[in-house]
């Protein structure tokens, strides 16, 4: 079953087209990775599931109810955002409480706060945290109340080495769990570990959608830059014959 | 209303560098005017002018660098299982609530050390107002501009609007229809100011004439003196939540 159905999605700024008609179907135990050039519409496409954009046209259902019914479809998501940027005079497990309060569930999933070390800096405030530390916090409270969909906006960017393999690893073992995690990404070799399902963006509408082994056909050695690269030439070589 | 939310924004408020010298700087102004004047009512008095400046400009500048600052956590918060409209007045609770902590924390020890007199206690009640005031007029200005520099520059221009060019207008106006009967349009006026209407709500308890002004004693004139602390009060209560009730129209509606 599908956990986020998205149907002819379209957002305009001003005379901007962000998205044009997307449609996509997203389904539980998979990584889909959203890949595309700066202003292709993925942080639109990704604030539009999680209702900071509100679009034009279109519907988005997560977990089989509309989103624009009910705020507490947020409830099976849990977010990572791209800029950590919290309030600094907060200490660290002033935020996850916050969290904890918003939920309401008792249960959590710690393995992160362990993995990434934050147990020694949940005293401190967090502005006094480095940029990784900021991130790794942020990737602790998306992931903390095993939530069925995680988003997370370039979840490595600012991540040194070691917490970027803790974090891949994360991914690939909410996957077996069952969940479904929507990632953008620049970085192809790194969505060449993780994806299930790779999904492109271009000018506000899906150039291409298909899974990791679909697009490279079965053949280990083929590199899914080129690939990718293919089917970007191909797209544009159909838009300029129409 | 979620209490959690809106204790950890106060928290990391309070907790600020802002808000504490905001508290220090009033305690020390509070404490030289307490000191030179002779008397309760000059305290009030010269105490007035000085709240009639600082509490517009210090809600609007704060509140407007706080709503941007806060853009991502904002964000974060509207990602959470909570409505938009509860988020927007956890923000804008837990900002004025810190101001009017600051501003009772500075001013609070010289008005007890002052005797309480009544024009004191409306002084603190007038300063409350504006503080709620300006900060809904920040947060609407915050809301309507993304732009931070231009949203911080507008809402500086709002208080200089407010605090001096419109009685400049008032003057302006009442200099060239001299020959007609202004009075009403004048009470009408001071009625589009919040500013204007705590300076006469105070003077009207201090009663000095001399110091009322045009508008204020035609207020006086108009609505007598306790129906006219009543009427300002309820003025500045519509102040309060007009500003409010556009902005978070706009917070529900927006894109982040």
């Amino acid at each position: 079953m599908s956990l986020i159905e998205i149907k002819n999605l379209v957002k305009r700024f001003g005379k901007f087209e962000a998205l044009r008609g997307i449609n996509l179907n997203l389904v539980k135990g998979e990584v889909a990775v959203l890949m595309g050039p700066n202003g292709s519409g993925k942080t639109t496409l990704i604030k539009s599931i999680l209702g900071l954009v509100i679009p034009d046209s279109g519907e988005i259902i997560v977990g089989g109810k509309k989103i624009s019914d009910d705020f507490r479809y947020r409830e099976q998501i849990g977010y990572m955002p791209q800029i950590a940027n919290y309030p600094e005079n907060l200490k660290v497990k002033e935020l996850f409480s916050i969290v904890k309060d918003i939920r309401g569930k008792s249960s959590t999933d710690d393995e992160l706060i362990e993995d990434f070390g934050i147990g020694n800096i949940i005293e401190k405030k967090f502005g006094q945290l480095s940029g990784g530390f900021k991130q790794r916090v942020t990737a602790a409270i998306a992931f903390l109340y095993n939530p069925e969909i995680l988003i997370l906006d370039e979840p490595t960017s600012s991540l040194d080495p070691l917490s970027n393999e803790i974090m891949k690893k994360k991914i690939l073992k909410e996957k077996q769990n069952g969940k479904l995690m929507l990632v953008s990404s620049h970085i192809v070799s790194e969505s060449e570990e993780i994806a299930d399902r790779i999904i492109y963006l271009l000018d506000g509408k899906v150039i291409f959608n298909k899974k990791l082994s679909e697009l490279k056909n079965g053949d280990g050695r083929v590199r899914l830059g080129d690939k990718i690269k293919t089917h970007i030439s191909d797209y544009k070589l159909h838009v300029n014959n129409e | 209303m979620n209490k959690k939310i809106l204790k950890y924004i106060f928290l990391d408020l309070i907790r600020s560098r802002f808000i504490l010298t905001y508290t220090v700087i009033l305690f020390l102004i509070s404490l030289f005017i307490n000191y030179v004047s002779d008397s309760p009512q000059k305290t009030a008095a010269s105490l007035l002018n000085v709240v009639l400046i600082i509490i517009p400009l210090v809600s609007m500048i704060f509140s407007s660098i706080h709503y941007y600052n806060s853009k991502e956590f904002m964000e974060f918060l509207l990602t959470q299982p909570v409505a938009r409209s509860e988020i927007f007045r956890c923000e804008y609770l837990a900002v004025s609530l810190a101001l009017c902590f600051a501003f009772i924390a500075g001013i609070g020890s010289i008005v007890i050390l002052s005797g309480m007199s009544g024009a004191m206690i409306y002084l603190m009640i007038s300063g409350l107002f504006l503080t709620f005031i300006f900060t809904g007029g920040a947060f609407l200005i915050a809301s309507l501009v993304t732009d931070k520099v231009r949203g911080i520059g507008i809402a500086i221009l709002m208080w200089l609007y407010f605090s001096v060019m419109f009685d400049g207008f008032v003057l302006m106006i009442f200099y060239l229809f001299r020959d007609y009967p202004l009075n009403n349009f004048i009470i009408g006026l001071t009625m589009l100011n919040p500013i204007d209407l705590s300076r006469i709500l105070i003077l009207m308890q201090l009663d000095i004439s001399a110091l009322m002004g045009f508008s204020g004693a035609t207020f006086k004139n108009f609505f007598g003196q306790f129906y006219g602390k009543i009427i300002s009060l309820l003025l500045m209560l519509i102040w309060i939540f007009i500003p409010l009730f556009l902005s978070q129209r706009i917070f529900k509606k927006k894109n982040f």
